[in-house]
């Protein structure tokens, strides 16, 4: 019985990874048909670091991302329909249309959205953290980033407050070599990215993002850790994003050769063949999930193209909400006055 | 019911009190709020009274606790959080504007922010030029954002309570220099909550000759030019303390221009795309015909502030000049 709930496990991994492999190929495909407008940024290659990470953790755990945050949205469970539809635009999406491809939101999946100016969304990652101290829930925060996120100053700020408040909060950094087209070498004077968590004397370690098992069996050693003694931890991600940063990147930074190189070590491609070496999978049976899988992502294109577009008369809906009448105030209690979650 | 006179202080640390004391959701952090009781003393006995985990002292990193308390107001904390001045939340700037008003948008309504980011702001005294901007045109242009500014202590108590309640981001800005002003305010009283609704204008003043548009720093001025007008020249004019620039009470103001043809804004910020400039195209766009003569405008000139007390006095705006206006206005 064992057996089969593992096995299960196994194959959500390749499911969903494989999910957002197709998802953005058909994402890709059709901006490239200029059916989607804005800017895409495809997260093809680095796939393990989402899909092991969401794995590792728990429902209730909150995870943000940046721009690049399709993967994190698929993994934690938002269906392709609207994540198409966002990128269409259209009020189906899982933002309305209002957030587009850079700002995925979903909050039924604790998925706190894909925010787009670097660095900008890591000391909102230490807010909730800091909310589920002082709630005392046991909640604990997954925040990624790339590579070219840990030179900004909200980034410091960020890691020197979770490690003051000693906030729950795994800073995931997905290290894919490259911030839109600088090599990492050329960004920053760090031998190794890991070294950045020296600064706040925080825990830090490297793990191998093309690997999806090694992401999942860290986060989750780290993530029940840390939800019964809070800190930080920094955790450089090696990874590699096989498209350009953007739709209008054509890669000229980088050697064919180089990709080539990388695309050896693709996670899905590894990780099926370790599934059917294991016995846990067929080739007949990889060739049928990868059929059903590339269904939902054609169908993901057809709804988001029937659905309507957002009614011009809601365009002020959201620029304030109205306060809400019926909440209720928790008066204070004598006893909230003694504790002390952020040892200061 | 029996008000006392209370200091725009005093007033402050009575709403923060009140508001932690309601509601354990509500939290104070900022730079020296807690053990050192605020730069400002509007804190004042705070920590010892609600504990360390409702008031909490941070580093020198704006962008990162206004990250942190928007972050907390976005899964239902409703923070306060204290900048020692608003010309340091520009290093916050992104925080303020790109984060706080845009959630909403950006999540399609699934995340909202009520939090309250206070301060003071706008011009002190010989502070030079990077410690006393009057930011509120800034935060004005955007979208979604509550712009909250107290010139009495009874207001000051009143909308800052308001504003702890209000599910917006709210950019709360006191003014400094009336930190130590005094004023009546209704006691704290079991059954009384002093909380003055966003968005309304006060009359602070009625008259028929002339309006003046003001808030913050100018309104006392503004109040005193009002009397020596009426002193010297037998003019009725009516002063209007906006107390928030966004959302703001056209309809007030729009009522008091109907009755007096005579517009001067007196604003504590620097008039080129400020708040002034915004007054005078409302009015101009929906009661040009009511206007007898040109809206007269005083404001902070245009330059960077000199530490200089005689070239500060200069470039401010004062009793003097709001009477200056005043006269012009009215063709005297």
């Amino acid at each position: 019985m064992a057996k089969a709930v593992d096995k299960q496990a196994e194959l959500k991994l390749l499911y969903d990874m494989l999910s957002i492999r197709r998802f953005e190929e058909k994402a890709q495909q059709q901006y490239q048909m200029q059916k989607i407008g804005g800017f895409l940024h495809l997260y093809i290659g680095q796939e393990a670091v989402a899909v092991g990470s969401v794995a590792g953790c728990e429902h209730r755990d909150y995870i943000i991302t940046a721009y690049r945050d399709h993967g994190h949205a698929l993994a934690r469970g938002m269906g392709m329909n609207e994540a198409m539809a966002e990128i269409f635009g259209k009020s189906t999406g899982c933002s309305k249309g209002l957030g587009g491809s850079m700002h995925y939101f979903d909050k039924k999946n604790n998925m706190m959205g894909g925010h787009a100016i670097i660095g900008q969304h890591l000391p909102l990652a230490t807010g909730f953290a800091f909310a589920a101290r002082y709630r005392g829930e046991d909640r604990v925060v997954l925040a990624y980033m790339g590579d070219g996120a840990i030179n900004i100053g909200s980034f410091h700020e960020a890691l020197n407050l979770a490690g003051l408040y000693r906030l729950p909060v795994i800073f995931i950094c997905e290290n894919n070599q490259f911030s839109m087209g600088t090599a990492v070498s050329r960004s920053n004077p760090l031998k190794e990215i890991v070294n950045r968590g020296a600064g706040y004397d925080m825990k830090s370690l490297v793990m191998d993002g093309m690997d999806v098992r090694a992401v999942r069996e860290t986060i989750a050693d780290i993530s029940t850790k840390i939800r019964t003694n809070p800190e930080p931890y920094w955790v450089e991600c090696r990874t590699y994003r096989y498209r350009g940063h953007s739709m209008s990147d054509p890669g000229n930074y980088r050697t064919k050769e180089e990709l080539e190189k990388h695309k050896k070590d693709d996670p899905i491609t590894n990780f099926s063949a370790t599934l059917i070496k294991e016995g846990l999978l067929t080739d007949e049976e990889y060739k049928k999930m990868d059929a059903e899988i590339k269904a939902l992502a054609a169908e993901s294109v057809k709804f988001a193209e029937a659905s309507p577009e957002p009614d011009v008369s809601t365009l002020h809906d959201y620029t304030s909400v109205v306060t809400d009448p019926n909440y209720q105030p928790l008066p204070t209690t004598p006893e909230i006055k003694t504790q002390n979650p952020f040892h200061c | 019911m029996q008000m006392r006179e209370i200091t725009y202080r005093q007033a402050l640390n009575e709403a923060l009190a009140e508001e932690l004391d309601r509601d354990q959701n509500v939290f104070l952090m900022g730079e020296e709020v807690a053990q050192y009781n605020g730069a400002y003393k509007i804190s004042q006995g705070l920590l010892d009274r609600f504990g360390p985990k409702r008031v909490i002292d941070t580093p020198i990193a704006e962008a990162g606790f206004a990250g942190l308390g928007l972050g907390a107001s976005m899964v239902g904390l409703r923070p306060i959080v204290e900048f020692m001045t608003f010309s340091f939340s520009l290093v916050a700037f992104d925080q303020l504007v790109n984060n706080a008003p845009n959630m909403l948008t950006m999540s399609g309504g699934q995340f909202h922010c009520p939090i309250v980011f206070r301060g003071p702001n706008g011009p002190a005294h010989q502070l030079g030029a990077t410690h006393m901007h009057a930011t509120e045109c800034l935060f004005a242009n955007f979208p979604g954002l509550r712009v909250v500014i107290p010139s009495t202590p009874r207001d000051a108590k009143g909308l800052l309570k308001a504003s702890v309640r209000d599910d917006n981001p709210v950019i709360f800005q006191e003014v400094e220099m009336l930190y130590s002003s005094k004023g009546l305010v209704e006691p704290p009283m079991p059954d009384f909550d002093l909380v003055i609704p966003l968005g309304k204008a006060n009359v602070s003043r009625e008259g028929t000759d002339l309006t003046v548009l003001s808030y913050g720093r100018t309104m006392p001025m503004a109040l005193r030019a009002a009397e020596e007008v009426a002193k010297a020249h037998g003019l009725h004019v009516e002063v209007i303390d906006l107390r928030s620039i966004k959302p703001l009470d056209l309809e007030t103001i729009l009522n008091s221009v109907a009755k007096t043809h005579r517009v001067v804004v007196a604003e504590q910020g620097r008039p080129f795309c400020g708040i002034g400039s915004e007054l005078t195209f409302q009015i101009q766009e929906h009661a040009f015909d009511e206007l007898d003569a040109p809206i007269a405008r005083v404001s902070m000139d245009e330059v960077c502030m000199p530490y200089s007390e005689v070239l500060e006095h200069a470039a401010l705006p004062s009793e003097e000049k709001i009477v200056a206006a005043i006269k012009a206005t009215c063709g005297l």
